[in-house]
């Protein structure tokens, strides 16, 4: 009778479905295959192919930057009368073009064409352990961002920049998304996490004008980073306990304006502590946030983070977010277990904020302002709550659609914000909200027919 | 550190104190209503800080042609109060409808993002069309000092604090005695039963947001008159900590909301007196920047022995996140 309903029903139509149906039987390691071959095709072609097509360098961000350049001239030049040079409309096709030869023929060729190589593989990598899968997988990955990110300094910035709001933005679901809270104090955490880290590093091993000559000096010195880090994390979270004693006595909205208050108290706190720059803040944070590091330690923390909301306190915390005084009926220990969850998103949160000072290599109170809460909490709403995914999908698109909105200059401003109300008033929760992250079920082989191993 | 001083602050307390109070209004009352902060409120203060400096710029050069009666100052200031109040009470049902309305079922924070995407939206909006300079608000009346034993006060001061006292008056005088003001606490006290019985939550609602925003206006035009120069993020500033006011106050508690506004301003004021005098005592060279960090902290402490603010009600069973 099966038989009979497969063949009896027709393939369905449609672009969407047509290109499911091509890449249905390709797992995910014959698209790191592909990526991995579109990187190596610019690396070999890139600027030759550029030149052919009259664009002056590699189009920045996959072109986008590059076409919305040539809209924004346009725009100048019908509102505010700009010279006008019409060689850059001739730029959007070329982007095009030079992102369909780079980007896209490599991906569907190679990933569709190995896809029997590749579903061999992946089945060979499940005979072995979870752990090894996955860290082929992620090596394949570190390659394809260490090649893309080490053909410009952008794009390097970018990339880390890219990574390290991933790792904020998940530890700011914990609190919002997976407890149900509002937190506001994300960027106080930061801040913690990101001067006490270069209080570690600064003060220790380099010579400063404002933390002193260096106390120590010898040249592993960068194999201490992650202690910094650590560091940095732990005092980020002994901050969070000092907001969550008494936060956690009552329920409702108690916790957002605490955390305000303890947002505004830490920035004024930088803000007048001369001994730790004041206002001026503190630079020249030694260049050890390097991509591998980074790579590394958001890889450790969305571990962390999705082995935490996963394991019995993860479904706890759940359960006091979806009806307190039940969850408490089923012997939950409700306070310890948000002030604990609270605690782990901090250290995170301070982690981040260590990486971002090394990012940057200078950090300075008005950072971690206001401005800074808008963009977590955007991230967070944008890419969907009580989500590991919807979290990754969040920071990464925010991230990478304000670089690419850039050659809009001020509209920027107006773009994100109202796709982000559009996104909340027809996803309420975000984009892909409520939605296990299931290492498993992504790493297996595919069959040819589509089907599920 | 006499007597004159601290009177003198004081006074500088109390006119700090009217800004936030007023603002501090509009989020209580949003709350109230919805179980929502409007953070959109602190830019609709700004926006109507702006919407004030056009009518009044308009009102000047109408004043100046002629096509007007001769108006004496203070009238044109009642009149921009007044107008700005009317205009500003639009953008905030325009926030409401875009903003809050799409969102009655979605979950609260979802709301709450919103309001703040509204309010970059704004601030971004005046940048574009106000060049992103800082502009001088007109003086509409003459400023005049009045000494009183040693203490210094500006009929505009006077002016500020009684204006926003009136409208306090004014608000609570619609909320208590009017049909509805009754709808408003009736909602407020249980906004699934009450539309059952007949009030219109979208009604309600919408008028809660025309009415804050027309306060924010006045704050806004009262804050120009104080200090004459208007940039676009003047609204998150002051907004932020008028929301902490209406924290302090009691959410949803309007009479909270006016006192805990003028305690905050008080606190503000007078803790650089108090660090010039500890640091007489203990010989130190503390910052008068240290404000904010004393001011918050001041709070923080009042939140932390009542949780629900000065005149809020312990939490209740339909407050959920």
């Amino acid at each position: 009778m099966a038989q009979t309903k497969t063949t009896s029903s027709p393939p369905p139509r449609g672009v969407k479905n047509a290109v499911g149906r091509l890449f249905a039987s390709v797992p995910l390691l014959g698209f790191l295959f592909g990526f991995l071959a579109c990187v190596l095709v610019e690396m070999a072609v890139g600027d030759r192919l550029a030149n052919l097509l009259g664009l002056s360098k590699i189009p920045v961000l996959f072109g986008i930057v590059t076409i919305f350049k040539a809209i924004a001239g346009l725009v100048n030049t019908i509102f505010k009368g700009a010279a006008f040079d019409p060689g850059t409309l001739f730029h959007i096709p070329m982007a095009l073009v030079y992102f369909g030869i780079v980007y896209l023929a490599p991906v569907v060729i190679v990933a569709r064409l190995t896809s029997r190589l590749t579903n061999n593989l992946a089945d060979a990598l499940q005979q072995t352990s979870i752990l090894f899968s996955a860290l082929v997988h992620l090596a394949l990955l570190y390659a394809i961002f260490h090649f893309w990110g080490g053909m410009n300094d952008y794009r390097l910035i970018v990339l880390k920049l890219t990574l390290v709001a991933v790792l904020l933005t998940l530890s700011l679901n914990i609190i919002n998304g997976y407890m149900g809270e509002f937190s506001c104090s994300h960027p106080g955490f930061m801040a913690i996490g990101a001067y006490m880290s270069s209080l570690f590093t600064v003060g220790f091993f380099i010579d400063d004008k404002v933390l002193g000559a260096a106390k120590f000096s010898f040249s592993l010195a960068y194999l201490s980073f992650p202690l910094a880090l650590v560091f940095g994390g732990l005092m980020a979270s002994f901050g969070a306990l000092l907001i969550a004693i008494p936060s956690f006595k009552t329920r409702g909205d108690y916790l957002a304006i605490i955390s305000l208050a303890f947002l505004f108290i830490i920035k004024s706190f930088f803000e007048n502590v001369q001994a730790l720059g004041g206002a001026r803040g503190i630079s020249g944070q030694p260049d050890w946030a390097t991509l591998p590091v980074i790579f590394t330690v958001v890889v450790i923390g969305i571990w962390a983070i999705n082995n935490f909301v996963n394991s019995t306190m993860g479904k706890a915390l759940n359960a006091v977010r979806d009806e307190e005084s039940a969850a408490e009926a089923m012997t939950i220990n409700t306070r310890k277990t948000k002030m604990a969850a609270f605690m782990f998103a901090a250290f995170w949160a301070g982690m981040a904020g260590g990486l971002l000072a090394h990012v940057l290599r200078y950090i300075n109170p008005a950072m971690f302002g206001i401005q800074k809460l808008a963009e977590v909490l955007a991230m967070v709403y944008f890419g969907g709550l009580n989500s590991v995914v919807g979290s990754i999908v969040g920071a990464v698109s925010i991230s990478l659609l304000s670089e690419a909105l850039r050659p809009l200059e001020i509209l920027k401003w107006i773009v994100i914000p109202l796709l982000l109300i559009l996104v909340m008033i027809y996803r309420p929760t975000g984009l892909i909200a409520f939605r296990e992250f299931n290492i498993r079920r992504i790493l297996q082989p595919r069959r040819p027919d589509g089907k599920e191993v | 550190m006499s007597f004159t001083f601290l009177m003198q602050n004081l006074v500088n307390a109390l006119q700090w104190g009217s800004f936030y109070a007023l603002i501090a209004l509009g989020y209580s009352m949003v709350y109230s209503i919805l179980m929502l902060f409007n953070f959109a409120h602190g830019d609709i203060f700004m926006v109507g800080a702006y919407i004030g400096l056009g009518v009044a710029t308009l009102l000047l050069a109408l004043v100046g042609t002629g096509a007007a009666a001769m108006l004496p100052g203070w009238m044109v200031l009642v009149l921009t109060i007044l107008i700005s109040m009317f205009l500003t009470a639009f953008v905030g049902l325009i926030v409401e409808r875009v903003g809050y309305r799409p969102l009655r079922e979605a979950p609260r924070a979802s709301a709450a993002i919103t309001g703040l995407m509204i309010g970059i939206i704004l601030e971004t909006s005046n940048i574009i069309f106000m060049g992103g300079q800082r502009v001088k608000f007109p003086q509409l009346i003459e400023s005049v000092t009045y000494n009183i034993g040693g203490v210094f006060v500006t009929n505009k001061k006077i002016m500020i604090v009684l204006v926003s006292l009136a409208l306090m008056l004014g608000l609570h005088l619609f909320v208590t005695r009017s049909k509805w003001g009754m709808a408003m606490r009736a909602m407020a006290f249980d906004y699934v039963v009450v539309p059952l019985v007949g009030v219109p939550l979208n009604t309600i609602a919408a008028m809660t947001f025309a009415i804050g925003s027309a306060l924010a206006a006045a704050a806004g035009i009262l804050f120009g008159l104080a200090y004459p120069v208007l940039d676009p993020f003047m609204g998150v500033s002051l907004g932020w900590k008028a929301f902490v006011a209406a924290i302090l106050g009691g959410r949803g508690s309007i009479m909270g909301a006016c006192i805990a506004g003028f305690m905050l301003g008080f606190i503000e004021i007078m803790t650089v007196p108090a660090i010039q005098i500890v640091n007489r005592l203990f010989q130190l060279n503390l910052g008068s920047n240290l404000r904010d960090l004393i001011a918050y902290s001041i709070v923080l402490m009042i939140l932390i022995f009542r949780p629900h603010g000065l005149f809020g009600e312990p939490y209740s069973a339909k407050l959920r996140l």
